[in-house]
């Protein structure tokens, strides 16, 4: 493998990740100013992100200070070595914190100490699947702190929201996740849910559903019809952007299930605020094959 | 809009209602929770003049050197409510007349606002470039090398800084009636059912 080629194309995708949002967020931001009315607070709030955007691009410089924890999902053919391409993740990011894509943004936890450009447990985070395909796929998605600390998960049965096990229940929980968001969470934001698996496996396929674009369709019919039904009530709550009250309170929300076993029945919610940055590329043959969203 | 100059008068901050969007000019401090319990656990003295009527930021910048100045790359605001088992003490010991952040803070930072009359202002989540380009000056900065770069306090020169009060110095919080507001929506809407 070209380790420079390698090298240089993830400090490219960080780049874009962290200072170009993709179109389909864009569009759906574009969308939900469309839907406020003229010179409300929730309309002025739309136009100066959308406006904070458009700087970021042409700076390259990051859209939010806050260029939260990297989480990479790497697909790759049985000959790549993981610890190849763990190492220049680690060089991309040193390079990204003195190119200014990234804050130095990690810290030791017992000393309080910031580490600078250097990485360490759990930051970055990267996600490794083999697959039969030979190329290598990477998706990038810079997970901002605020957002992330109001990520929820219930256990059903909960009293607090008056869920039972079934879809009504699922719906009643991500409507109080996104109520209990607001304010804390950048909005207009999008969700991610995942009904079912274990604590762990459950809260990791709600952050997976955020790789999905925007403007996809739900698979399954009836996760479908849940993500419609809670973008319109979600929409209905008044929040709008910044929780100053409006329309637009999510840009999207994505829903999967992993199997369960009978005692456990999590719903869990990502939440990821309306600098939803997400970007990637395939790679073949030293070169990059094509850019991702 | 109101366009106010930091430090502010405490004269000024009662005239601030919630809902009022303000420009602002003047030195602004960042300060994050590391920030914070540093002032209350140390008290340091050299701080007092500079927060006397003056307005911290809860912010971790992008920040870059070019020869012997600091340029801020990236500057917006961080969620409030991690600053709020400090904050009312903060008011109180350093005079402070006013707070920009995201999310609002909680009661015990409300009732300090009104108690030693100051006020929360609110600036858009994520704006790191617009909010960025208000800055003209990196004045100081203080505990760089203790605390790192993003929770260090950087003394900002701003100009046209755009911001909505959200908490006034009266007892009143946007927050906390949007909050009400969008739970009683929420109550009907779980009555109601909707699949």
């Amino acid at each position: 493998m070209n380790s420079k080629n390698l090298l240089n194309t993830f400090v490219e995708l960080i780049r874009r990740t962290s200072s170009d949002l993709p179109v389909d967020v864009v569009s759906a931001i574009e969308k939900g100013l469309l839907t406020e009315k003229r010179d409300s607070i929730a309309h002025k709030t739309l136009q100066m992100i959308l406006k904070n955007i458009d700087i970021a691009r042409e700076k390259s410089l990051p859209m939010c200070q806050d260029t939260g924890t990297p989480v990479f999902y790497v697909n790759y053919p049985a000959k790549v070595s993981q610890i190849d391409i763990k190492k220049k993740i680690n060089q991309a990011i040193k390079e990204s914190v003195y190119k200014l894509y990234l804050r130095p943004n990690i810290v030791d936890t017992l000393t309080g100490k910031n580490l600078g450009d250097r990485t360490g447990p759990g930051y970055p985070v990267i996600n490794f699947e083999e697959w039969k395909k030979d190329y290598i796929k990477v998706i990038l998605m810079l997970k901002g702190g605020g957002c992330e600390n109001v990520g929820t998960q219930y256990a059903l049965p909960d009293s607090r929201v008056n869920a039972v096990r079934d879809l009504e229940g699922v719906r009643r929980c991500i409507l109080d996740a996104v109520h209990k968001a607001q304010g804390r969470g950048c909005s207009p934001g999008i969700l991610g849910v995942c009904i079912g698996g274990d604590r762990v496996s459950s809260y990791e396929e709600s952050k997976r559903q955020l790789l999905r674009s925007l403007d996809d369709r739900n698979k399954n019919p009836v996760l479908g019809k849940l993500e419609q039904s809670i973008m319109r009530d979600a929409n209905k709550l008044g929040i709008g952007p910044m929780g100053f009250g409006g329309r637009t309170t999510l840009l999207g929300v994505k829903i999967g299930s992993l199997c369960r076993i009978p005692p456990s029945y999590f719903v869990s919610v990502t939440y990821m605020c309306w600098a939803y940055r997400r970007r990637g590329f395939e790679y073949e043959n030293e070169k990059v094959k094509r850019w991702l969203y | 809009m109101v366009i106010l100059n930091s430090p502010i008068s405490k004269k000024d901050v009662v005239k601030l209602k919630t809902g009022d969007t303000v420009h602002l000019n003047g030195i602004i401090v960042t300060a994050r929770d590391v920030a914070h319990k540093y002032l209350i656990e140390n008290r340091p003295k050299e701080y007092k003049r500079l927060l006397k009527n003056g307005v911290l930021y809860h912010c971790g910048p992008v920040v870059d050197r070019v020869g012997k100045k600091w340029i801020i790359a990236a500057a917006g605001p961080t969620t409030s409510i991690r600053q709020e088992p400090y904050t009312a003490e903060v008011i109180k010991e350093y005079g402070v007349s006013g707070i920009i952040g995201k999310g609002g803070m909680g009661d015990r930072t409300l009732n300090a606002l009104k108690k030693y009359k100051a006020v929360y202002f609110h600036a858009i989540g994520g704006l790191a470039q617009v909010l960025a380009e208000c800055v003209v000056d990196v004045k100081d900065v203080f505990m760089l090398k203790e605390f790192g770069s993003p929770e260090a306090m950087w003394i900002l020169d701003v100009r046209d800084f755009p911001v909505t009060v959200t908490m006034d110095s009266h007892g009143n919080s946007l927050h906390k009636t949007m909050y009400e507001r969008s739970g009683a929506i929420l109550n009907s809407l779980i009555t109601k059912g909707g699949l």
